[in-house]
């Protein structure tokens, strides 16, 4: 079953472009320990999802670029194109010639309706081109205009559109300061709107990308590129094929659809976040070795001490016991101590992948006290390994994680609205101070909902 | 991708505004090799064949400069047009009389306004209607003299009325203390009453601070340090294309080039491509918190970007350093010591978000910035870097640091329109039905106090002008105050404990 991405905005496009290219290179890479015969099957899998063949026998994306400003996407189809690996379809883009001015209201009520039939044809021709589809994917910021008040203008009309298929949003989460200083109520405006028609919103924290760029990828100079290539190898990490039970080598048919299954059980609870080992610059790889036991045991520390990298993890954090209430409710402005799960997804790839051990993620003191490790924990495990990593594995987490970082950004934009500082510059496209509220107030319920498990 | 039109008026308004064309084309001829005209071009330049039809595709064949120049006098714009830029603007751009508007905000806003109003209407129109998505306005004008400040605000006004649509940035250059416009308090003031109800951004820009800028740039060039040598060919200083070049050059050439520059900057993000782009509505998206306060204090750095000089680079963490600093602002004003209500950092060439992200860090502890907007920063990255030099940052900061440029004018204005004022309270000793206007008519005999006597007569230029009222002075003074009260009750937080605001309680 296909899936369609959507690239909305600058940085939907860029990062677009990077899983797309991460993702062919990594089908042509030659150390994936797996015999020719594996790998075209492999290859025809990740096609199924992601690619069209035309009759160049370039693999062409299955991925529309939007953008109310065409510079990004004139560049981002040239290096497409010039990779020779593959490409975006002939007319798989739409650009306006002035963007959005980092203003979610021009997006969302300007843009959107204008555009909304132009865009809501191209994807239907998109659509048609398969026989099934699973859902789509929908890369954007949340600081800026197009990516997020546009995305969350379309996300509503494919919810209305097409309200079987599947909807992730892949949210780029701003740094905490120096990118756009409206970042926080455009972030608030986004997150309540996706909340409401979204099935799953997957969090990409550009400052915890940052500082894995850094630390772990040893980059000095760190440019965007270099973090959405971060990005693009977590997200190649989830999305490649891979086995739909243990002992089939079949590859999973709805991998879109399989993961919500696995991960949002309430709707009440869909932020979700992604942590990752082993990572590291491509020229160490070849004089490191990993053991799936030590891999999975920082994995989980991770998990639990809510770590983002495997440098710097609090050992010292420790599951409650079990059947005891927890000694102090979280608070969200507090260091979280322990990050309790609602699901997790671990997908372990590479050499030996049936001898690891998930024991740890199976304890039920990780979880909430209403569903039960069977339900909140699921793994996919595929033989092939991933991006010339040897081993390697990936979380996919329904978790306490994101509850600082959100209450950040929804007391930094009330602090703000408090002196109504820039709330004319929405007014004047018709998002009012009601709105707002209503925004704060999803906001407000979901920091709650996720402090109280 | 959208296009901006420029709007030169009075005399400073066009000599910058050639100094723009010169350096942009000269910037684009650098970048676009092939001779093509592409989407960069295309914002501040028409393509069209011999006979004057636009071409939107191909080779380049004749640019023309998306401008209307305006002068009531002749003499710049002639100069303008026998130069080697000639060819970048046609007649039907230009708009020209010979009277000029002898220093008089009124004459130029009310007489001018008027009778030019329809012919202003239709140029711009024609201009508009060779964009396929017009974006924004930049007018540039002087704020002492008479025809930009007058019909330059005048022009603003029109703008709104006829394009409410495109957003309007003015580079308003404001007189200094000793400026040889005895009235240009009172034509600052009446502009500026303007600026604050019809501009989306101000870029401030002080004679002063440029003069200030182009000494050391001097300095900087006869200092003799090792490797320090005068750029022949240097794109930024050298402008024999523009106004031709004298034998003595004159000072206001290098200060004008500034401003040129600034736009250029200003400009470049939304002209070429970067791995973070800065369109220009996002500037007073960001940098604008509430309508009225929209005055951005500029700097550029390094400086030697500004000069034909090759100075050994330092290290690129100065150029952010320096952009703080108070010699390097455009107006008169310390940044540091006041309040931020937003900054924006416009960085172009090898730099790397993690050299912005690292230097922001740095420097924002030595910053103070308004309760509601601690982390108020917008950053840009334009991968194109100005001719000749690796790297450049332009930082625009909505400061409280224009306030003392508000009321030093206000001052000035007042000193002037005060003796006046004590007129009037000898006047009340007298007759009392007597009209203000008949009044200093009749006091301009009796008074022979010179000073006295040269403030009423200024005056007097001004109430003689038709629906010219005395009424315009105060409320131009009143609306003024009223700026710099604004800024007031923003100075007063400063320093202040930051309180958090009592967050939504949600009911479980």
């Amino acid at each position: 079953m296909s899936v369609v991405t959507v690239q909305l905005g600058q940085c939907g496009n860029q990062i677009g472009y990077e899983v797309f290219d991460t993702m062919c290179r990594d089908l042509h890479n030659t150390q994936g320990f797996c015999s020719k015969r594996e790998n075209e099957i492999y290859q025809a899998s990740c096609k199924e999802h992601f690619f069209n063949e035309d009759k160049s026998e370039v693999p062409v994306a299955r991925a529309l670029l939007i953008d109310m400003e065409p510079k990004v996407i004139s560049q981002t189809l040239l290096k497409a194109a010039h990779s020779g690996r593959w490409k975006y379809g002939q007319h798989s883009h739409f650009c306006q010639r002035q963007g959005s001015g980092n203003n979610w209201a021009y997006g969302y009520s300007v843009h959107g309706p204008k555009h909304e039939e132009s865009i809501m044809n191209l994807i239907q021709r998109e659509v048609e081109e398969y026989d099934s589809l699973s859902g789509f994917s929908i890369i954007m910021s949340m600081a800026g205009g197009t990516g997020s008040g546009l995305g969350a203008f379309l996300t509503q009309n494919l919810r209305d559109a097409y309200p079987n298929s599947f909807i992730m949003n892949q949210v780029i989460w701003p740094y905490g300061t120096g990118e756009v200083i409206v970042q926080n109520y455009n972030s608030v405006l986004t997150l309540s709107h996706l909340y409401r028609s979204s099935d799953a919103l997957l969090v990409h924290e550009n400052d915890v990308v940052h500082k894995i760029c850094a630390k772990l990828m040893n980059i000095k100079q760190i440019s965007f590129r270099d973090v959405n290539q971060v990005i693009a190898h977590q997200l190649g990490s989830v999305f490649q094929p891979t086995y739909s039970s243990e002992d089939s080598f079949q590859y999973r048919r709805n991998p879109l659809g399989d993961l919500m299954t696995a991960l949002v059980p309430h709707p009440e609870f869909k932020m979700l976040g992604l942590r990752n080992i082993p990572q590291m610059p491509e020229n160490s790889l070849a004089y490191t070795t990993f053991a799936w036991a030590g891999l999975l045991k920082h994995l989980r520390q991770m998990l639990i001490s809510n770590a983002k990298m495997e440098e710097g993890i609090d050992w010292q954090v420790r599951p409650p016991l079990s059947g005891l209430p927890a000694l102090e409710k979280v608070s969200p402005n507090k260091e979280l101590r322990f990050n309790t799960s609602i699901a997790n997804l671990l997908i372990l790839r590479g050499k030996d992948v049936h001898s690891a051990d998930t024991g740890g993620f199976k304890d039920p003191a990780l979880y909430t006290s209403w569903l039960q490790p069977s339900d909140a924990f699921c793994e996919w495990r595929t033989h092939r390994a991933f991006n010339k990593y040897e081993k390697s594995a990936a979380l996919v987490s329904n978790s306490q994680f994101l509850l600082k970082p959100l209450d950040t950004i929804v007391g930094k934009a009330w602090n703000m609205f408090a002196s109504k500082a820039y709330v004319h510059q929405y007014t004047k496209f018709g998002i009012e101070e009601e709105d707002f509220l209503d925004s704060f107030t999803v906001l407000e319920q979901i920091v709650a909902s996720y402090c109280n498990l | 991708m959208a296009q901006s039109v420029v709007v030169q008026v009075g005399q400073c308004g066009n000599q910058i505004g050639c100094c723009f064309w010169d350096l942009a084309l000269r910037e684009h001829a650098s970048v676009n090799k092939k001779g093509i005209y592409d989407d960069a071009l295309k914002n501040f330049f028409r393509n069209v064949d011999t006979r004057g039809t636009g071409i939107s595709k191909g080779r380049i064949c004749s640019l023309k400069a998306r401008a209307v120049l305006i002068d009531m006098e002749e003499g710049v714009v002639n100069e303008i047009l026998q130069g080697p830029l000639k060819d970048v603007f046609d007649s039907k751009q230009l708009i020209t009389n010979v009277s000029g508007s002898g220093n008089n905000w009124a004459v130029g806003y009310k007489v001018f306004g008027s009778h030019y109003r329809d012919q202003i209407v239709e140029k711009l129109r024609q201009t508009a209607e060779h964009c396929d998505c017009l974006q924004c306005f930049f007018l540039i004008h002087s704020m002492g003299g008479g025809t930009g400040s007058g019909l330059g605000t005048f022009i603003l006004n029109v703008l709104e009325d006829e394009f409410p649509e495109v957003y309007r940035f003015v580079t308003s250059v404001f007189p200094s203390g000793e400026d040889d416009v005895i009235t240009s308090p009172y034509n600052s003031v009446l502009a500026m009453k303007e600026l604050n109800e019809h501009a989306d951004c101000v870029l401030p820009i002080e004679n002063e601070s440029l003069f200030d800028i182009v000494s050391k740039i001097n300095q900087m060039i006869n200092s003799g340090k090792p490797g320090t040598t005068v750029k022949q060919q240097s794109l930024v200083t050298l402008n024999e294309g523009g106004i031709k070049k004298k034998l003595d050059e004159k000072p206001f050439d290098k200060m004008n080039n500034i401003v040129a520059n600034l736009l250029l900057n200003l400009t470049s993000s939304s002209r070429f491509e970067g791995s973070l782009n800065m369109d220009l509505n996002e500037i007073s998206m960001n940098l604008v918190p509430f309508p009225q306060l929209h005055y951005l204090v500029s700097s550029l750095t390094p400086l030697y970007t500004l000069a034909d000089v090759n100075i050994p680079p330092r290290r690129l963490d100065q150029m952010f350093s320096d952009a703080f600093s108070k010699d390097y602002q455009l107006i008169q004003a310390d940044p540091k010591h006041s309040l931020y209500l937003a900054c924006a950092l416009l960085v172009r060439g090898n730099v790397q978000i993690s050299d912005i992200r690292r230097n922001i860090e740095r420097l924002k502890s030595s910053l103070h910035f308004v309760s509601w907007n601690q982390e108020g920063w917008k950053t840009s990255l334009c991968s194109v870097p100005p001719v000749g030099h690796s790297h450049s940052l332009l930082a625009l900061a909505n400061n409280t640091c224009v306030k003392p440029t508000f009321m030093e004018l206000k001052n000035r204005f007042l000193r002037l329109y005060k003796k006046k004022a004590c007129v009037f309270d000898i006047t009340s000793f007298m007759e009392r039905n007597l009209s203000v206007r008949s009044l200093l008519k009749f006091l301009s005999f009796l008074v022979c106090q010179a000073a006295l006597w040269e403030s009423l007569a200024h005056l007097h230029h001004y109430l003689q002008v038709d629906r010219m009222e005395d009424s315009c002075f105060t409320e131009a003074v009143s609306s003024l105050s009223s700026l710099i009260e604004k800024y007031n009750e923003l100075d007063v937080t400063k320093g202040l404990p930051i309180h958090e605001q009592v967050r939504l309680n949600i009911v479980i």
